[in-house]
Formats: C-alpha cells, sequence, structure tokens
C-alpha cells in the first residue's frame, strides 16, 4: 500500500467506524440532553441489538449470503423488529431503574445505571456465551473498486461499507427531521432546555422521556446489526467498549446537542482508524480516553455544545 | 422461651452501654485472632480466603471514602489496586534488580497510589459528578492497557532512540516473583497464617483510619459536601482541595490492599485489575451502606459469603432439584457464571429499595430519602 492508498483506506475506516459510533452517540446526547444522566446501560443497549438481531436471523434461518429481494425483506424486516426490541428495552430500563428515582440524590442513579448495565452485559454472556460470536455473513461483500470499477488497488471499499452508510445517514436524516417538525421533536427540546418550563407548558415530560429513550434505544439496536452485518463477529463486551467510545463522541461534539454527537463520532471515527494505522491499536483506547479527559477538563462544552455542564 | 432468653441475657443487657461495646470488641477481636487456630483444628482451611477477603474489604474502605464520605462515585477504584500492586512489583521483581525491602516498598505503593489519586483527580474534580464517574471508568480501563503495553516500549525516530525496549511491568507475563516481607528473620511463605495476621493488622489501622476520619475537620467537610456542596463552599469548605484529599486518602488505603496482594499472591498481571473488580468493590460498599465503617465492613464480608459459599452451595441445590425434576437446564446450571450477573442486580435493588444499605448511618438514610419526606428530618449523627 503507498501512503496516499492508506490514507484513503483511512477515511473509509474512519466514516465507517464514525456512522455506527454515531447512532449510538445519540442515544447517550438524547437522555442526558433531557435527564441529565449518563445511561451507562446504553452500550449494552447496542450489543443486545447485535444478539437481538442475530436471534431473529436464526430463526429464519439464514447463514448465507442473500441476494434479490430476500436480502431486503431480511434485512430491513429484521432490523425494524430489533429497532422495536430494543426501543422497548432500553423504555423499560427507564420505567425500572430510572423512573423511581428521578428526585433522588444523583448518586443514586448513576449507580442504578451501572447496575443495569452490568446486568445487561453478563445477561447477554449468560445468553449467548462468552467467546466471539459468529454473525452470519448475510450481505455481500463485493469490492467495488477493484471488481465494479475495474480499478487496480489495495484500498478495500465493499458493498459493506455503502451499505453501512446508507442506512446509518439516512437514520440520522430522519431523527433530525423528527426533532426539528413534529410535535414531539419540539416538546423534546422544551424538555432538554428547561423541563420544569416545559412541564408547566402542558408538555407531558414523563411521556418525553419515555419516548426518548426508546428513539435512542431503536438506534443503538439499529447500530448493533449494523455491526454485526459489517464485522460479522462481536461479543457480550463489545458493549462496553462501543458505549465508551460513543460516550466519548457525544462529549466532544457537546452532550445534549445532536449535531455535536454526530460530528464528535465522526471525529473520533477518523481518530480511532488514525491510531490503528499509525500508531498501534492496543494504544487506541487509551488515547481516545486521554481526549475524553482533555475535553471534559479544558471544553466541557465540547465542540459544538453552548450550555457548559453546571453543578448541580 | 422468651423467659429463658431474657433470663440469660438479663446479666448483658444489665451492664452499661460502655462495657457492653468494649466487651463486644474485646470478644470480636479475640475471636478474629486466634480464627487460625481454629482453622487449623476443625481442618476448614479457609485461613487463605478469609484474607482474601480482608484484601477487599480493605479496597471497599478506601472506597467508602470516596465514595461514601464524599459522594463521588468513582467507577475504576481497581486501578489504585493495580498501582499499589505494580509499584511493588516494580520495586522488588528480581527483572529489575531494585528488590527493595517489602516494608518500604509497601509505604512506596501508598504513596504512589495518592499521587495517581491527585493526578487524576486535580483535572477531573471540577466536573459534576457523572462526568466524573465516566473519566474515573475510563481511568480505570486505560491503566491495565498501559501496564499490558509497558512491556517493551521502543520511542524513537528513524535509528535514533530514546527509549529501546524499555520494560517496566514485563507485559502480559507480569511480574513474577514478587519480593516477600520478612520480620525478625522469618520470612513470609506459603503457610497463610501469618499473612492473615499481618492483614490482620493492615485492616485495624485502615478501620482506626476511616474511623478517626469520619469525624474529623476533614470527614465533616466532606459529608458538607456531599450533601449540598454550594453550601459548603460558602462556609468555607474548599472543595477542590476536600474532594482531592478524599482521592488521595481512598487511594492509599488501596495502595496498602496493593502492595499486600502483590506480595502475598507472588505475581501480578494485568487482567487482575478490570472494571468487574471495581464495581464488585461499589457493590460491597452499597450493600452494607455508603459512609458507614461498620456497614461496609460486613456488607463487604457478606457480599463474599455470597460469592465464594452460597452461589456453590445454591449451584449443588438447585442442580439437585433439576435431577429430581428432570429439568435439564436446572440440572446443569453454574451460577458461579452469574456472579456478576447478580452483583449488578444487587446494585439496582438496593437503590431502588433500600438506598441506605443494610447497615445504614443515619445521616446518609436521611439524606437519601430527603426526596420522599416533603420536609428533611433533621439528621442524627450515624
Amino acid at each position: 500500500m503507498t501512503e496516499t492508498e492508506l490514507f484513503i483506506q483511512l477515511i473509509i475506516n474512519g466514516v465507517t467506524i464514525g456512522s455506527y459510533l454515531a447512532l449510538i452517540a445519540l442515544g447517550y446526547t438524547m437522555v442526558y440532553g433531557i435527564i441529565q444522566l449518563i445511561n451507562f446501560a446504553h452500550g449494552d443497549v447496542y450489543m443486545l441489538g447485535f444478539l437481538i438481531s442475530l436471534t431473529f436471523l436464526g430463526f429464519l434461518d439464514v447463514n448465507r449470503t442473500l441476494g434479490g429481494w430476500q436480502l431486503w425483506v431480511i434485512t430491513f424486516g429484521v432490523m425494524f423488529v430489533t429497532m422495536l426490541c430494543t426501543g422497548t428495552i432500553n423504555m423499560l430500563i427507564d420505567r425500572i431503574g430510572y423512573k423511581p428515582l428521578r428526585r433522588a440524590p444523583r448518586l443514586a442513579v448513576l449507580i442504578t445505571a451501572v447496575g443495569m448495565s452490568f446486568m445487561l452485559e453478563n445477561l447477554g454472556m449468560l445468553w449467548k456465551g462468552p467467546s466471539q460470536i459468529n454473525y452470519p455473513a448475510i450481505f455481500p461483500a463485493i469490492d467495488i473498486l477493484n471488481d465494479m470499477l475495474g480499478m487496480t488497488t489495495a484500498v478495500l471499499f465493499t458493498t459493506k461499507d455503502v451499505f453501512l452508510m446508507g442506512v446509518t445517514v439516512p437514520l440520522m436524516v430522519l431523527l433530525s427531521l423528527f426533532i426539528r417538525n413534529t410535535k414531539m421533536g419540539k416538546a423534546m427540546r422544551a424538555t432538554s432546555q428547561d423541563r420544569e418550563a416545559a412541564a408547566l407548558m402542558g408538555i407531558n415530560v414523563e411521556t418525553v422521556i419515555r419516548n426518548t429513550f426508546f428513539i435512542g434505544g431503536a438506534l443503538a439496536g439499529a447500530a448493533g446489526m449494523m455491526v454485526g452485518l459489517y464485522l460479522n463477529t462481536g461479543r457480550y463486551l463489545m458493549g462496553f467498549d462501543a458505549g465508551l467510545l460513543a460516550f466519548t463522541s457525544a462529549v466532544l461534539g457537546g452532550i445534549g446537542n445532536i449535531g455535536g454527537a454526530v460530528l464528535g463520532s465522526y471525529v473520533i471515527g477518523f481518530l480511532n482508524a488514525g491510531s490503528d494505522q499509525y500508531l498501534s491499536s492496543e494504544w487506541t483506547r487509551a488515547l481516545v480516553f486521554t481526549i475524553l479527559i482533555l475535553v471534559l477538563v479544558f471544553k466541557p462544552s465540547g465542540l459544538l455544545g453552548e450550555r457548559t455542564p453546571e453543578k448541580d | 422461651m422468651a423467659q429463658i432468653w431474657d433470663s440469660l441475657t438479663g446479666p448483658w443487657r444489665a451492664l452499661p452501654a460502655r462495657q457492653r461495646q468494649i466487651l463486644t470488641w474485646a470478644f470480636s477481636i479475640f475471636l478474629l485472632l486466634i480464627f487460625p487456630l481454629v482453622d487449623n483444628a476443625f481442618n476448614w482451611g479457609v485461613v487463605n480466603d478469609v484474607t482474601d477477603v480482608l484484601v477487599l474489604v480493605i479496597l471497599a474502605l478506601g472506597l467508602n471514602i470516596v465514595v461514601g464520605y464524599a459522594g463521588l462515585l468513582d467507577l475504576g477504584y481497581a486501578a489504585f489496586f493495580a498501582i499499589g500492586a505494580y509499584t511493588t512489583g516494580i520495586l522488588t521483581w528480581p527483572g529489575h534488580s531494585l528488590q527493595w525491602n517489602f516494608w518500604i516498598v509497601i509505604w512506596a505503593a501508598v504513596i504512589v497510589a495518592a499521587l495517581f489519586g491527585i493526578v487524576i483527580g486535580t483535572p477531573t474534580l471540577r466536573l459534576r459528578g457523572d462526568y466524573l464517574a465516566i473519566v474515573t471508568l475510563a481511568f480505570g480501563e486505560i491503566v491495565p492497557v498501559v501496564i499490558r503495553n509497558l512491556g517493551g516500549v521502543t520511542i524513537g525516530v528513524g535509528p535514533w532512540r530514546l527509549v529501546s525496549d524499555f520494560n517496566l511491568t514485563n507485559g502480559v507475563q507480569g511480574l513474577n516473583p514478587v519480593g516477600r516481607p520478612s520480620i525478625w528473620g522469618f520470612t513470609f511463605s506459603f503457610d497463610p497464617t501469618p499473612w492473615y495476621y499481618l492483614i490482620l493488622i493492615i485492616a485495624a489501622l485502615v478501620i482506626l483510619a476511616s474511623a478517626r476520619l469520619q469525624d474529623s475537620r476533614l470527614g465533616r467537610a466532606w459529608m458538607a459536601l456531599r450533601e449540598d456542596e454550594t453550601a459548603a463552599d460558602c462556609m468555607g469548605v474548599d472543595p477542590i482541595r476536600t474532594k482531592l484529599l478524599a482521592f488521595a486518602i481512598g487511594a492509599s488505603f488501596s495502595g496498602f490492599a496493593g502492595a499486600f496482594y502483590a506480595a502475598k499472591l507472588q505475581a501480578i498481571f494485568p487482567e487482575l485489575f478490570k472494571f468487574n473488580l471495581s464495581v464488585m468493590i461499589l457493590c460491597m460498599v452499597i450493600l452494607g451502606g455508603m459512609g458507614n465503617i461498620k456497614g461496609v465492613v460486613i456488607g463487604g464480608m457478606l457480599l463474599q459469603l455470597f460469592d465464594r459459599v452460597i452461589l456453590t452451595q445454591t449451584t449443588f441445590f438447585v442442580r439437585y432439584v433439576g435431577q429430581a425434576l428432570h429439568i435439564s437446564p436446572l440440572a446443569t446450571i453454574d451460577l458461579s457464571l452469574w456472579r456478576w450477573f447478580f452483583f449488578g442486580l444487587a446494585m439496582v435493588v438496593i437503590m431502588l429499595v433500600k438506598p441506605e444499605g443494610l447497615f445504614p448511618s443515619a445521616a446518609r438514610r436521611a439524606e437519601l430519602h430527603a426526596a420522599e419526606e416533603e420536609t428533611l428530618q433533621p439528621a442524627e449523627r450515624g
């Protein structure tokens, strides 16, 4: 690989990592915007999205590369059901773990969130075992540059990359349209600005919170399935790792800010890919967390955030 | 029945409270001191396990300073334990040809751990609580990664080398052997009894320190910050300095535990200090009751009893039932795989049902239930 090819590959990798991180980061940032809580269990909802979609594919008994209408119907059908499941799970997490503690000291909710995350993570382990799990390669991986366009290059850009971006980007656009144009979206924005004032204006804050958790969980579930289709492997700890990365992205972009979360995810995606390539993958996590700490210390409002995290 | 009980306990209850307290203490200390003899006489062979439990209890007491007293959620506490253990390992591992005396090294471990507490605390303690939680979580993740990668570092540009194959922690293989303590010509070895007495002394020191800190000016400042930071600040408590001290002192306890653990285990690996350990220690603190020494000690021991004894025994029982009823999933179940799930569950259930823990301190209980009671009851000191 030449230097240029390496660099192009880095951009491709960065965009793919950034795309699925963005889907997870959106859930963190939306929940944080509305109830000022880090939903530690969010990464594990993403992991459950992976496992649930895997189970549905198992029911349908598909374990080969599909083509034609079958491919689209199965992929999007399973994705839709998975999103419903993970959305509901996330909503239940809030209902069981966080809602009774809305007025309790913050420490109590945080501990519940950590406990929830730990429970879900280990449920994942008990469900599918502690080792790496294979995910059926139902999506064809055709090398676009070499095989379709007839170029000769070492850069690997496949139909799977296109698919990943082709699903994540529209989902983000949909979310942004929803938040900008619907009544519920308006209620969500109002609640995240000032919960009490929103309640006084007749907005049912609990409904808004429930919807936020549902949407966040659904997006995380979609991300879990996308990563399964893309990497064809995963494991119960994937939620913990991706959760930390996605949270870092959300903070980097300015927590509570939807656009910021997407931007932060792509930045973290590129950094991740760059560190893997030029430094060493062993140091990638240490690097990302160092960035997290630096951002929190020097610019806690993030790249796009306006509000600084104030003390409660 | 009740009369027999009354007549038996009558003389005891007739004693003044102060004397009863002294007698209870004396009796507990006596039990702890003769425990290895009893263990030997009955051939239980659990001295080693009890020693490990005490190490964890010391860690829980250290975390209790941070979470219980100061109300700061530290999710990476195992990192300080790792730092204490690795300081000991690095200073006594034959590969480094330093091989310092253990009794000096244990203090070095305490100081290094406390310094790292300050290093991680200084930039982060200005942040609000949940950010602190995630930063400490990240710190807890970085430390094992760094330890794993410091087994052969080469930094240089082209042929020029700043550092060539620098080996501090021996990477994944870990440090083995670690120097053993020796005193008056007696060297600690595989017999668990001397280790037991050593950890008992350390535990006693740590409990004493915790108890003295709780009522000290610093301890009251921590609790004031925990309950209302703005009000405490207005009363002249310096929030950053006070929180930093909580971090440093909490970390220093784990320095003791780390040094002891490394010397006893004789080998340390990065894998020993994962996030799971931090969660387990946090769970020990929460179960007994945050901010209460007695609660943390008893709660920690109960959790360990559950983890080490009850879970395996229940597995046998459930399997037996499963075999009798021909339910194959039950007959082959291994509940020890469920242990981490139960820890997570315990954290959620305690926070929802009894956030002050099983053995609460009165102040903490009042605080955690403040939202439910419309008016805050004046808190008694516990």
